[in-house]
């Protein structure tokens, strides 16, 4: 009985709450948030809902090749309602499995980083000193740099030491480890000041006394602290994360081409963007806009609605 | 002094209601509040944080912050309404007609602009002084207010200025363009104590001398009995009770102001216990039914708990209390009859 | 005031030591350099000779010494995909990229500002709803999707600007410009915008939530009080305390368009520094790694150390104070 209402009672708490006003009161926001909805929902179900499997090369005929979407040219056919490249791949199926990739790899970036630079954020914080002025300095001169450059450039380096063969197989997280430590530094900082104003408060000293690890005591009072403004930042970084993959991709030194994301489709119908043949690169084109542009409204007012400044 | 003099009084307020829609419903935050000051007169407007006391201030100059919005009522200087105005009259009247004063004095200040520069800027936008004489202008009323070394303080930037001298700036940019009411809203409370009584006397002393009035809205009473000469007591935007500042103080007629004298410690006096009213004030989405006072009130009748009451004669002073009416409060209503 | 100065220079000495260790670990550690330089048939004596020759036995802190040393003379060792020097390939390139920066720099200023003041001035208005929402899009588009658009629309398809390269530049002395012929000018025109967009879009809703937040404070309102005009308050008060904040913020931004300028460069095969960097880290070229890395980081540290000392010229709070804390604005 007392499970039961206590669920229910939290249900009641967050239909009652501020945020949850705001987010209904915005349509914007609500459209956003369907979009979102709907498009990682097709992303991750891609292996069921995708007409065709474009990367595997037993299913493809070059006879299909740079079929024109079905509504614009009377060339184009059902079975490839958005149309083929070159190779005869199926750009509706290509966009299913790529969007899929592209937020994989988002994901696990702003968890990479999240994760980094917590938990750098509780250790420099805490232990001051010697220990804090190195990861303080790294930070700094990390951040003189634009994440795109230290990403790329960790992409450079791992190439530089892994044998051209086993690049491809190993993309997927080199690309993931390069975003996610080109972000942690926010994530970091915000921790970190958290911790440093808890550091010196009463609790914590009589927890050392008691003999408690003070450590674990602040881990429990300061993470609830930095919930705000860390989520906050992931909704920033989350949008910036998948222009970053997609850019990578773009420039070739992302995901390959036999494992595309977004940004890898674009490149790859940019080869033939001069020729006429724009579907191939529009339409990934628009699901990544789209995608981008969804996150960043729920980003937008995740953040407007948790800022006390506001209410 | 007379409450009423017999020249028109300088500013009138009349049933003023200032409301704010909220998603909760509209806000009522300021509730048919009626009072005028006279020219020159120091009107203390006191109460708790919360009873309307700044809005009423912020209503009167035309600068209520959206959403809040005047709901009704009148207001007027000099016998021309002011609450109807168009932007760009009003503006004209601000600064000119009626200053202000705000509680922060290092926020008040710009920055990045010298203090010269932002009281030249204010003279010569209502007066048309050139450079030069704006530029004396200044000078003296730096002077005036007791800064200084004035001649090179002038090109001095706020953050230069300790919390008492940035105040004093504040009042003589306030003052600068000759307004004939000063709203001063919390006037000395970000002020160090010590600092207090000094800005409180100037500001008494430069009203008197330029024939200026003040509407001083503060919490602090002693501020009021020092400088005022009347005080209205506010409460859950209500005009609680007003009149002389020597009345109101020593026989009030309202038991909420009753409540307030009895709280505040004096020196010459000799008591057994301070008075504490029971309670708080309402929230204003809780406003009681009636009188707003009716749950903390140890006199209550039955007639408070459904009627509320205007102000109206008490002696000298005004109450919005029914104990001062003929009909009386009716049968008494003890608090364990409500509470239960 | 000294002191600050003198202290930040320390500062950023710091950080280009740190950059310049960084580029010259991947320099030395990152593969093998006498691998890439040699052919497969070289012996093993004849490659330990060569590492002797190079010095590449020595001590690292010398090795370290030694990179700099060569650095600040221009000399970064020779390119692993075209053995070329360097130093000579990034020269020949720096033009191409800082007239493209400029442009886009000239383009976020001069629209992304006023558009700024002007949203943040009058919020509720539908034309800045439009902006805002314009701006919205502008943030979530990747550049490079921008710049294939672009192509797409005004070269593909309109044939007005075209679509590639830096057309025709003139040379002057070691510099070559874009600037002195109208193809030149042409092609300029769809690179600077797509590298822009981004950072427009950035200074623009900066720019306008500083104004919002100043609008609201405490001496705007005692400003209002005493009957000063609309103009005087937003564009006398308002507006300056606006921009101080904002100058470190697009200050840093501007500074970053040349690494941005990586992705336009690629996109519209611009012949810049960016495009240089790309293919070497496709290549795993990693002395021209190296070498970008170290001049972007003395650029970047340039940039920051003016912007720090421009916010002294203008903010009077740093300059009485010694220039202690960063003060926040208002």
């Amino acid at each position: 009985m007392a499970s039961a209402s206590g669920q229910t009672g939290w249900l009641h708490r967050v239909a009652d709450s501020d945020v949850w006003w705001s987010f209904k009161s915005s349509p914007l926001t609500v459209v956003a948030a369907l979009a979102t909805f709907l498009i990682v929902a097709v992303a991750f179900l891609a292996p069921v809902l995708a007409p065709h499997t474009p990367f595997d090369p037993a299913t493809l005929s070059l006879s299909d090749g740079l079929k024109p979407p079905v509504l614009i040219s009377p060339d184009g056919d059902w079975t490839f309602p958005l149309g083929t490249d070159d190779q005869g791949r199926d750009v509706l199926s290509s966009i299913m499995y790529g969007t899929r990739l592209s937020l994989v790899v988002s994901l696990a970036a702003v968890a990479v980083a999240m994760v980094l630079g917590i938990s750098l954020g509780l250790v420099s914080g805490y232990f001051g000193g010697t220990v804090d002025a190195v990861i303080m300095r790294v930070a700094d001169v990390q951040l003189t740099f634009p994440a795109i450059l230290v990403a790329l450039l960790i992409d450079g380096v791992v190439r530089g030491i892994i044998s051209v063969k086993r690049h491809d197989e190993i993309a997927i997280f080199v690309v993931v480890g390069a975003i996610g430590l080109s972000f942690w530094v926010s994530y970091a900082r915000t921790v970190r000041g958290s911790v440093m104003v808890e550091r010196n408060k009463e609790y914590v000293q009589a927890a050392r006394v008691i003999g408690l690890s003070p450590l674990l005591i602040m881990v429990r009072h300061v993470l609830p602290n930095v919930t705000g403004p860390v989520l906050v930042i992931a909704t920033l970084n989350l949008g910036l994360a998948i222009i970053t993959e997609a850019t990578l991709s773009f420039l070739g030194v992302g995901l390959p081409s036999t494992e595309p994301s977004l940004g890898t489709l674009i490149r790859l119908g940019n080869e033939v963007l001069q020729s006429g043949d724009w579907w191939i690169t529009v339409f990934p084109g628009i699901t990544l806009a789209a995608l981008v542009l969804a996150v960043n409204l729920l980003g937008d007012w995740l953040r407007d609605a948790l800022n006390p400044k506001l209410r | 002094m007379a409450t009423q003099s017999n020249n028109p009084p300088l500013l009138e307020v009349r049933n003023l209601r200032v409301e704010f829609p909220t998603r909760r419903g509209t806000l009522l935050a300021v509730d048919d509040v009626s009072f005028d000051i006279a020219p020159g007169e120091v009107l203390g407007v006191v109460g708790e944080s919360g009873a309307g006391k700044s809005l009423t201030g912020n209503a009167i100059i035309g600068l209520l912050e959206p959403p809040g919005r005047v709901a009704g009522g009148e207001i007027r200087l000099e016998g021309r309404r002011i609450d109807n105005l168009p932007y760009e009259e009003m503006r004209k009247v601000r600064g000119a007609r009626i200053g202000a004063i705000f509680q922060d004095p290092l926020t008040s200040l710009n920055p990045l602009y010298s203090v010269g520069r932002q009281l030249v800027e204010t003279i010569q936008t209502h007066l048309p002084l050139s450079a030069a004489d704006a530029r004396k202008r200044a000078l003296d009323l730096l002077k005036e207010v007791g800064i200084p070394g004035a001649e090179s303080r002038i090109d001095h930037y706020p953050h230069q200025f300790s919390g008492g001298m940035r105040q004093r700036v504040v009042i003589a940019l306030a003052l600068c363009a000759g307004p004939r009411l000063i709203v001063a809203d919390e006037p000395t409370t970000a002020l160090d104590v010590s600092i207090q009584a000094q800005i409180i006397a100037l500001l008494k002393r430069l009203c008197r001398e330029h024939g200026t009035a003040v509407m001083l809205v503060t919490h602090d009473m002693g501020v009021i009995a020092e400088t005022a000469d009347r005080v209205a007591v506010m409460y859950a935007g209500r005009v609680a009770e007003i009149g002389p500042v020597r009345e109101v103080v020593k026989h009030a007629k309202h038991p909420y102001t009753k409540g307030l004298m009895g709280s505040i410690p004096s020196l010459g006096v000799r008591t057994e216990r301070l008075t504490q009213i029971d309670g708080a004030m309402p929230r204003l989405t809780e406003i009681p039914r009636g009188c707003a006072f009716n749950p903390r009130c140890t006199e209550r009748g039955s007639r408070c708990m459904v009627e509320r009451p205007d102000l109206m004669a008490a002696g000298t002073t005004r109450a919005a209390c029914w104990l001062h009416d003929r009909g009386g409060v009716g049968a008494p209503v003890s608090k364990e009859a409500v509470d239960a | 005031m000294l002191a600050f100065i003198l202290r930040r220079i320390l500062q950023s000495i710091a950080v280009l030591v740190a950059v310049g260790l960084v580029a010259f670990s991947l320099f030395r550690y990152v593969g093998d350099p006498i691998n890439a330089m040699v052919g497969q048939d070289t012996t093993m004596e004849e490659r330990e000779a060569l590492r002797e020759k190079l010095g590449l036995n020595d001590a690292a802190p010398i090795q370290f010494l030694r990179f700099i040393g060569n650095a600040a003379r221009g000399n970064f060792g020779l390119s692993y995909r075209t053995s070329e020097p360097v130093g000579r390939l990034i020269l020949e390139r720096v033009p191409a990229t800082l007239e493209l920066s400029l442009c886009a720099a000239v383009f976020v200023l001069f629209v992304g500002v006023p558009m700024g003041v002007y949203t943040g001035l009058y919020p509720r208005h539908w034309s800045s709803r439009l902006l805002q929402a314009i701006s919205l899009i502008g943030i979530s588009l990747p550049t490079f999707l921008i710049g294939i658009l672009l192509i797409l629309v005004f070269a593909v398809m309109l044939h007005w600007l075209p679509s590639f390269g830096r057309g025709d530049t003139v040379q002057v002395g070691w510099w070559t410009t874009n600037f002195l012929t109208w193809s030149g000018v042409k092609a300029l025109i769809l690179p600077s915008i797509t590298l822009g967009l981004f950072q427009l879009t950035l200074i623009m809703r900066l720019v306008r939530s500083e104004m919002l937040e100043v609008m609201r404070t405490d001496y705007i309102k005692f400003a209002r009080a005493r009957g000063l005009t609309n103009r005087a308050i937003n564009f006398g008060h308002a507006l300056k305390n606006t921009l101080v904040p904002v100058i470190t913020v697009a200050g840093l931004q501007l500074g970053s368009l040349i690494a941005f300028a990586v992705v336009t460069e690629t996109v519209f095969a611009w012949p810049g520094v960016g495009q240089l960097f790309i293919q070497s880290v496709q290549f795993s070229d990693i002395p021209v790694m190296a070498a970008y890395l170290l001049l972007i980081g003395l650029f970047f540290v340039l940039i920051n150390l003016t912007v720090d000392l421009l916010y002294f010229a203008v903010d009077p709070r740093l300059r009485s104070q010694g220039g202690g804390a960063r003060v926040a604005g208002h």
